[in-house]
């Protein structure tokens, strides 16, 4: 399996390209559904923050969903399964990385599924998909 | 929705603030400045006192922003307390995305507030906070790091602020945004100030719809293919604006100590190249731009007083501010200019505005039309310390001489003489090309008087290579046409450094995507409306093209093209207002 890395934070320039491109995987524009973030490190002065889901082999965050929506995901990860899911955002915090983000629209997590699409976007080689576990 | 339509009004004298459905307004002039200038219209006064609290401030973004890479930017307007009439300026940062995503195509803000206050507008609630504590806070940057820690949204959000030189109505004084990236030009600042608003934060989550799904991907792909090989985008992504300089100095159009010489070998000690190998640090983008033209210095500096202790500040370079805190001072000692740089910045000045301030002054001075009791800095050309010093002096609006130099060089040679040297083009100071009479006849017509509104600096370096320039007539024709284009892209509203990938024919079908449709020759009639209604605002604040004064300076000193002709210029002039306001394309 293969996951998306974050191989170097210090060569995003902030663009947030990545962001509008997985958010853009269901066809609209904007950033409420993106399962990336990008933010500064205090500051753009001091570089950015890449912020996405690691694909923890044994994930913390499918443990905690009361009504199993969160599956692991074969390889690392979860898969989500919207209709079971109750908003009740334990999974948000759950995640040590803070990789899960809120759709407000529909009231759900957003993860990332490891697709690669925003690799193809990241002007800077920030961004890879690698094999995974290592 | 996949079209802005929602105008958000804010009133600061009775804190109030509500929503507006103006889709109207969006569906005949897209949005940025044909939405803003029909808003100016609708909310200014006539004779409005550009720092009482009739002045609007309007921000305004187009379809294509939150939608597109590269349409990254906001336009606002508001009347200047520079020039007198039409302010408008253009800022990328985060701020195009937060508005969009916070569910606005425009944002209007009127009254004035007696105690500071900044405004945290999140999605559809606005509130009203006190900034008591944050006025007078020396640094611009530090206002933001601390509402950064107050408010939230990280990475979903645009902090503008103003500093010192704002809070003091310094009539060229800017709005920073994310830092580095500002309103600059015709004093939004000052502005700000007049309102007692020292800062904005917007943010919001707020989905935006596209009407033809399948054309978005492709589209989508298609800029940004360009936008990652086309050359014009590699030279401002590798070593920023600054690459002009070299370029420049070789062709002698490169206006340095006030425009008295326009090339020097010294101008190489601060050349794109060389800036970059030895300071460059990071570089930056606006929220989705993928060419991150901000380029950062690293300016490491001893502590005099303690043995290997440093301090490192990140310093953005760009070439404008580089000709004006440099070439027309004479600071080309790199280190020397970026402490400059960083000083202007801190204080919230216009760069340009303030560099030419300074020239003028230093040459001034020097003539003796003003006393060194007025400046109390022994300005020199290449001091460096001196013009921080008197930086300071002036964000301050430390005395008569100080309050006079922050109104502008055409003011200040109003009061003390010395206006054959004071380099302003319908008040507002000169950018940083002398490459002929096109680059000068944009600043004297373009509505900004802005190198950015026709750019003949750029048709002055075509014409180089032909050898010849057109009749002045045929020029102001180009300039005209350039200004009128230009309006739909600051109306989407996309970066001036895209306007190579955005042509025509990609602009229709990039609107094709938000449910646009539209052609060609629709575009560029709506265009030339804008543009005029733009002049038409002007004059209705009193300018008058009749009366433009030209600058002697830039017919003593010779331009690549030779000496530039005084008659050449008046005639294109004419031309071009006769263009610019006469009847026809609303
Ligand atoms: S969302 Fe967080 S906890 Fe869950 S798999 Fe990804 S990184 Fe691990
Ligand atoms: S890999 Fe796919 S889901 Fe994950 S951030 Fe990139 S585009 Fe989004
Ligand atoms: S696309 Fe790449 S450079 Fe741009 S924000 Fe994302 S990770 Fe950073």
């Amino acid at each position: 399996m293969k996951r998306l890395a974050v191989i170097d934070s210090e060569r995003c320039v902030g663009c947030q390209l990545c962001m509008f491109v997985c958010n853009s995987r269901f066809g609209d524009a904007g950033l409420t559904k993106s399962a990336i973030k990008v933010r500064s490190a205090g500051g753009i002065e001091r570089g950015f923050v890449v912020v996405v889901c690691r694909a923890c082999p044994d994930a913390p965050c499918a443990s905690v969903c009361p009504t199993n929506a969160l599956v692991k995901r074969k390889g690392g990860g979860v898969i989500l399964n919207p209709s079971k899911c109750i908003g009740c955002m334990n999974c948000v915090e759950a995640c040590p990385f803070r990789a899960i983000f809120w759709d407000v629209e529909d009231n759900k997590p957003v993860i990332c599924v490891h697709c690669g699409y925003c690799v193809d976007y990241c002007p800077h080689e920030v961004l890879a998909m690698e094999v995974w576990p290592r | 929705m996949s079209l802005p339509s929602q105008v958000l009004h804010i009133d600061l004298t009775k804190r109030k603030y509500w929503i507006e459905d103006r889709g109207e307004l969006f569906q005949l002039y897209l949005g940025g400045t044909g939405v803003a200038i029909r808003l100016l219209e609708e909310e200014c006064p006539r004779g409005a006192d550009p720092l009482g609290p009739e002045n609007p401030i309007i921000f305004a973004v187009g379809p294509l922003n939150g939608v597109l890479p590269l349409a990254s930017k906001t336009v606002a307007m508001f009347k200047s307390p520079l020039t007198g009439n039409l302010g408008e300026s253009h800022a990328g940062g985060r701020s195009a995305t937060a508005i969009r995503s916070a569910g606005y195509g425009a944002i209007v803000i009127k009254g004035a507030s007696e105690t500071p206050i900044y405004l945290a507008i999140h999605e559809d609630k606005v509130y009203f906070r006190d900034a008591r504590a944050l006025w007078g806070v020396s640094s611009a940057i530090t206002v933001g790091r601390v509402i950064r820690e107050l408010e939230p949204s990280p990475g979903l959000r645009t902090i503008m602020r103003i500093g010192r030189a704002g809070e003091n109505l310094v009539r060229y004084s800017a709005v920073m945004l994310e830092t580095y990236r500002h309103f600059g030009r015709l004093g939004l600042g000052a502005v700000f100030g007049s309102k007692k608003l020292k800062a904005i934060v917007i943010s919001g989550s707020k989905i935006v719809r596209v009407k033809n799904r399948k054309l978005f991907r492709e589209v989508y792909r298609e800029i940004y293919e360009q936008s990652i090989k086309t050359p014009l985008m590699k030279k401002y992504y590798e070593l920023g604006t600054p690459i002009n300089i070299s370029p420049l100095n070789k062709i002698r159009g490169l206006p340095i100590k006030n425009l008295k010489e326009t090339s020097s070998p010294l101008a190489e000690k601060i050349s794109g190249e060389l800036m970059a190998e030895k300071y460059l640090g990071r570089r930056v983008a606006c929220s989705h731009c993928p060419v991150a033209c901000i380029h950062l210095a690293a300016l490491r500096e001893p502590y005099p007083d303690e043995k290997y202790f440093y301090k490192t500040t990140m310093i953005s370079y760009d070439y404008e501010p580089m000709y004006a805190l440099g070439c027309m001072l004479g600071v080309f000692e790199p280190e020397g200019l970026l402490k400059l740089l960083d000083a202007v910045e801190v204080l919230g000045l216009d760069a340009i505005s303030t560099g030419v301030a300074m020239a003028w002054a230093t040459e001034a001075l020097e003539r003796g039309i003003i006393r060194k009791e007025d400046v109390e800095v022994e300005l020199k050309w290449g001091d460096y310390e001196a013009y921080i010093e008197a930086i300071h002096k002036l964000a301050n609006a430390s005395n008569e001489f100080y309050k006079v130099l922050g109104m502008g060089v055409e003011k200040a040679s109003e009061v003390y003489g010395g206006k054959e040297f004071a380099l302003a083009f319908g008040g507002n100071e000169m950018p940083g090309y002398h490459t002929g009479p096109l680059a000068h006849i944009g600043f004297l017509t373009g509505a900004r008087h802005s190198h950015l509104d026709s750019a003949g600096y750029s048709l002055d370096q075509e014409h180089l290579k032909e050898g010849k320039l057109p009749d002045p007539e045929k020029g102001a024709e180009e300039l005209f046409k350039e200004e009128s284009w230009r309006q739909i892209l600051t109306s989407l509203v996309i970066c001036f450094f895209a306007r190579k990938i955005y042509k025509e024919d990609l602009t229709v079908k990039a609107l094709r995507v938000v449910g646009i449709e539209t052609n060609v020759e629709e575009l560029r009639k709506l265009g030339v409306g804008i543009l005029k209604a733009k002049n038409r605002f002007k004059i209705r604040e009193g300018f008058d093209p009749s009366k433009l004064r030209v600058p002697k300076r830039i017919f003593e000193t010779p331009s690549p093209h030779g000496k530039i002709e005084e008659r050449y210029i008046k005639r294109a002039v004419s031309k071009f207002f006769e263009l610019a306001l006469g009847q026809g394309d609303q």
